[in-house]
């Protein structure tokens, strides 16, 4: 045969150095690659924030200019979601469902790898355009027909439109391999209703990426179809219904915001019961309550759209749908409470983090329950309240879970514990800054504070508020520049940990810290819920210790790849490329570089399907 | 040094894997589950904007049920001989395979030539009028605009008027998802196709490893399904009346 035939270099082999990290394919390692990117996107959004926040300190002030600050709140919110909350969420996906369910690896481990470069790529996409010509400058939701040719020339919003492109193909290609995983690679006994919290928690996010991704793929398509073809699908003067991209992009958005707070849902829902010492209270309820709000995330979009006017009916009924998802985030709230009621709490800095997120969380919840009354919606609709509920949401819950989520499993990731004294500083600045930073803003939206204005004048009553908001946002960055103070010293000189150092519940803690490379050295066998829990508490021998029996020179894993990277080159070259175009033979604006992309991606393609594999007989994979 | 893929459920040992079925196969099936809200966004979007074109042509102007008819039918014809290579597969006659492969291919491929000559043709459209045996009520809405250009001076009158993704919404609509439904089609045309010359390879498609083929057919009959739908939402009900 002979397209077999291709000399194809052999599968890379280097145990350790650069070369290692980006031809990995090991779960473990693209985890913490993820973890490692998502952290510096995050503190760039960061520093976004405060940028807008020091202008917003005083009254009048001139510290950016206007076009300026729109990119600045623009590159915060796209920053936060798609290149903090999410990759980090998928951190800890990486690294903790394979040790979870007891598998050796994910389902598709070049893949997975192709996921992590296809994420830095579209980051880089966005990221480079504050120096490409300016940021995009239309808001995270970046509505048509504003992000129209027409209303929008620049170069922003091509780079917006082509990084969500990509981080869109590299969200739905984890998400696939985490579904694929959790239903097919649980160890034996791992029944549904066995699995931890957070591993169901995943699989339901993943889901919800599956299904709310293609919508706005399409969304971007056609806006790029707009901007780059001439296309009508967003021109109103061509007849264009504007309302359209709304739709579209919050069909997508709603269940976008609980692929954000469902991960933390689950980091929160281990944490509890292991610094408790009780099992989770309502373990089915908590997993039927987290299925219902991923079925309802899907019935409630039209809230974001309240005052575009749908009329009575559809507001009143997207009105109802949004006050039932309360119900079901109740349930839980109630169940982690009752966790920890008559529980012997020990309080450190993982189970802080999760008594904050509970907090928070609530606070969030009560004033979305506010939005989902649509009269009440109109008055807050575009103001600062609108800001501080989804930060309680966002920050509150998501990111004070992500924190907690990081404490809990960092001794797992590297064998130390995170510095505690440090940790619980880290934890009351993140926690009193975030309160100084958000809480007035609920003040300032319902006196009347537009968001995403650069400036207001003296006199308006909003003076005060801002100046603590700054303040308080100070506070937090301090927070978070403890914690990377932490993180940097413990990696390298922090206390040891053994292989189970919180008395964990599930398989993760039955191995060695870090893990081997292969996880498990015999696959366990799982007699129940909290299967490490048991084997420690009534001595049901479910998981072999580690290191026995087998030999680990007889444990077959997947050897790194290069052309999950050179797919993912091209795939950046490519989407970069149909910015560059040049007028060839005739034909106008060919996109010369992008052609190069899609050739390195088909190179990819190809050399990653017909990659030599084990067995003779193993045809090779097409994915 | 071994490179199979991370056991349980590497390979193709399906008894390895919680469900009994294959990795492979699920994610196909998950795939499948996301490309159905792909397609799903953009009819929507086809629906959102039907009849809302400001200019013509329409698409009574430019459909022609007949071609697309035969078109659908072939595509149809390709998901049957999908089914008899995958049943000849399994029967364990490889040649039989190769023959319903090809030829799921070829009809494929045909579907697309239908497709490629659809478009140029609505490219190219242009409005005939003949004032001679001028019938208003025959002429669409679009024909009637240009009724004027009988003056009486002449017996004939077309125009060159076209209908390009940048014409008006229903342009823009109809060639960007069926054009992405024909990108499917292409992709799988060159998946079946370097399954046909995989099969030459010795082990490379057996009657016992067919996974590949199973899940390139579940891609296969996925995107006849889909055009199905295309076909009766916006050529059926854009040509007979009752449906806007």
């Amino acid at each position: 045969m002979t397209t077999l035939s291709i000399p194809l270099p052999k599968r890379p082999t280097h145990p350790t150095g650069v070369w290692d990290w980006v031809t990995t394919i090991d779960h473990k390692k693209i985890g913490i690659l993820y973890g490692v990117t998502a952290f510096i996107m995050f503190v760039t959004g960061g520093i976004e924030a405060l940028v807008m926040r020091a202008q917003l300190a005083s009254p009048e002030a001139a510290l950016v200019s206007p076009e300026v600050f729109n990119q600045l709140f623009t590159m915060h919110a796209t920053t936060m979601i798609f290149l903090g909350v999410m990759p980090m969420g998928a951190a800890f996906f990486n690294y903790i469902i394979p040790l979870q369910i007891g598998a050796r690896d994910v389902a598709f481990p070049r893949l997975n790898a192709f996921s992590f470069w296809t994420f830095l790529a579209g980051a880089l996409i966005l990221k480079l355009s504050w120096f490409m010509g300016g940021a995009p400058n239309a808001g995270w939701f970046g509505y048509a027909p504003i992000t129209g040719l027409a209303y929008n020339p620049g170069h922003g919003i091509d780079f917006w439109v082509l990084s969500l492109q990509v981080l869109g193909i590299a969200s739905l290609a984890a998400a696939f391999n985490f579904v694929v995983t959790i239903i097919n690679m649980r160890a034996p006994g791992m029944t549904l209703m066995r699995m931890p919290l957070f591993t169901w928690m995943t699989l339901i996010t993943a889901f919800l990426i599956i299904l709310a991704f293609p919508v706005i793929t399409v969304a971007l398509i056609e806006l790029l179809f707009d901007r780059f073809y001439e296309t009508n699908f967003f021109v109103t003067t061509a007849g264009a219904n504007p309302l359209l991209w709304q739709h579209l992009f919050w069909i997508f958005g709603h269940p976008e915001v609980y692929i954000l707070i469902l991960p933390a849902m689950g980091i929160v829902s281990e944490i509890l019961p292991t610094f408790a010492k009780k099992p989770l209270f309502g373990y089915p309820v908590i997993v039927l309550s987290g299925i219902i709000i991923g079925f309802l995330g899907w019935m409630v979009w039209s809230h974001h759209m309240f005052t575009v006017g749908l009329g009575p009916v559809a507001n009143s009924v997207f009105a109802i749908t949004t006050m039932a998802i309360a119900v079901p985030t109740g349930i839980k709230i109630f169940s982690w409470i009752a966790t920890m009621w008559g529980g012997s709490l020990i309080f450190k800095t993982p189970m802080l983090f999760s008594i904050g997120f509970i907090a928070l969380f609530i606070v969030g919840g009560l004033s979305g329950v506010m939005h989902s009354s649509a009269a009440s919606d109109a008055q807050q609709q575009d103001t600062y309240f609108v800001v501080a509920h989804l930060h309680y949401v966002l920050f509150g819950g998501a990111i004070f879970a992500i924190f907690g989520g990081i404490y809990y499993w960092f001794p797992k990731m590297f064998g130390r514990f995170l510095n505690e004294r440090m940790g619980q500083i880290n934890f009351w600045l993140m926690f009193i800054g975030m309160n100084l930073t958000f809480f007035p803003m609920h003040f300032l939206g319902l006196d009347g504070m537009p968001r995403r204005i650069y400036t207001y004048a003296e006199g308006m009553g909003w003076d005060f508020w801002n100046i603590i908001s700054t303040v308080g946002s100070f506070t937090l960055a301090l927070g978070i520049l403890v914690f990377i103070v932490n993180f940097i010293k413990s990696v390298r000189s922090g206390e040891i940990a053994g292989a189970d150092p919180w008395d964990g519940r599930t398989l993760e803690w039955s191995i060695p810290s870090p893990p081997p490379v292969y996880n498990f050295a015999q696959i366990p066998i799982v007699h129940d819920r909290d299967a490490w829990w048991a084997q420690k508490r009534e001595g049901i021998p479910a998981v072999p210790v580690a290191g026995s029996s087998e030999d680990e020179h007889d444990i077959h894993l997947p050897q790194a790849s290069y052309w999950p990277l050179v797919t993912s080159i091209g795939l950046f070259i490519g989407a970069y490329g149909l910015l560059f175009t040049i007028d060839i033979a005739g034909i106008s604006r060919v996109p010369v570089v992008a052609v190069i992309g899609g050739a390195i991606t088909m190179v990819g393609i190809v050399a990653w399907a017909l990659e030599p594999v084990n067995e003779p007989d193993e045809s090779p994979e097409h994915y | 040094m071994a490179h199979a893929e991370a056991a349980p459920g590497g390979g193709h040992d399906v008894h390895d894997t919680t469900t009994g079925l294959s990795h492979k196969k699920l994610l196909m099936w998950a795939f499948l589950g996301s490309d159905c809200m792909f397609f799903g966004a953009l009819i929507a979007t086809y629906m959102v904007h039907k009849n809302g074109s400001l200019v013509g042509p329409f698409p009574e102007d430019v459909f022609d049920i007949l071609t697309t008819s035969t078109s659908t039918f072939v595509l149809l014809m390709s998901s049957m001989s999908m089914v008899l290579a995958y049943n000849a597969l399994t029967r364990g006659s490889l040649r039989g395979f190769r023959i319903w492969l090809l030829s799921t291919c070829v009809l494929g491929a045909t579907f697309l030539a239908f497709q490629v000559f659809e478009f140029n043709e609505f490219v190219n459209y242009h409005v005939e009028i003949d004032c001679v045996n001028l019938n208003v009520e025959k002429l669409t809405d679009f024909e009637k605009t240009f009724i004027d250009r009988c003056d009486g001076t002449v017996d004939h009158v077309e125009i060159e008027t076209g209908l390009t993704p940048r014409t008006n919404l229903f342009g823009t609509t109809f060639f960007v998802l069926t054009g992405f439904h024909g990108g499917h089609v292409t992709i799988g045309v060159i998946w079946l196709l370097s399954m046909y010359f995989y099969s030459f390879k010795k082990n490379g498609i057996t009657s016992r490893h067919h996974e590949e083929v199973d899940v390139a057919a579940l891609y296969w009959h996925f995107v006849d399904v889909v055009w199905i739908i295309i076909f009766t939402v916006i050529y059926l009900f854009g040509v007979f009346p009752g449906f806007d």
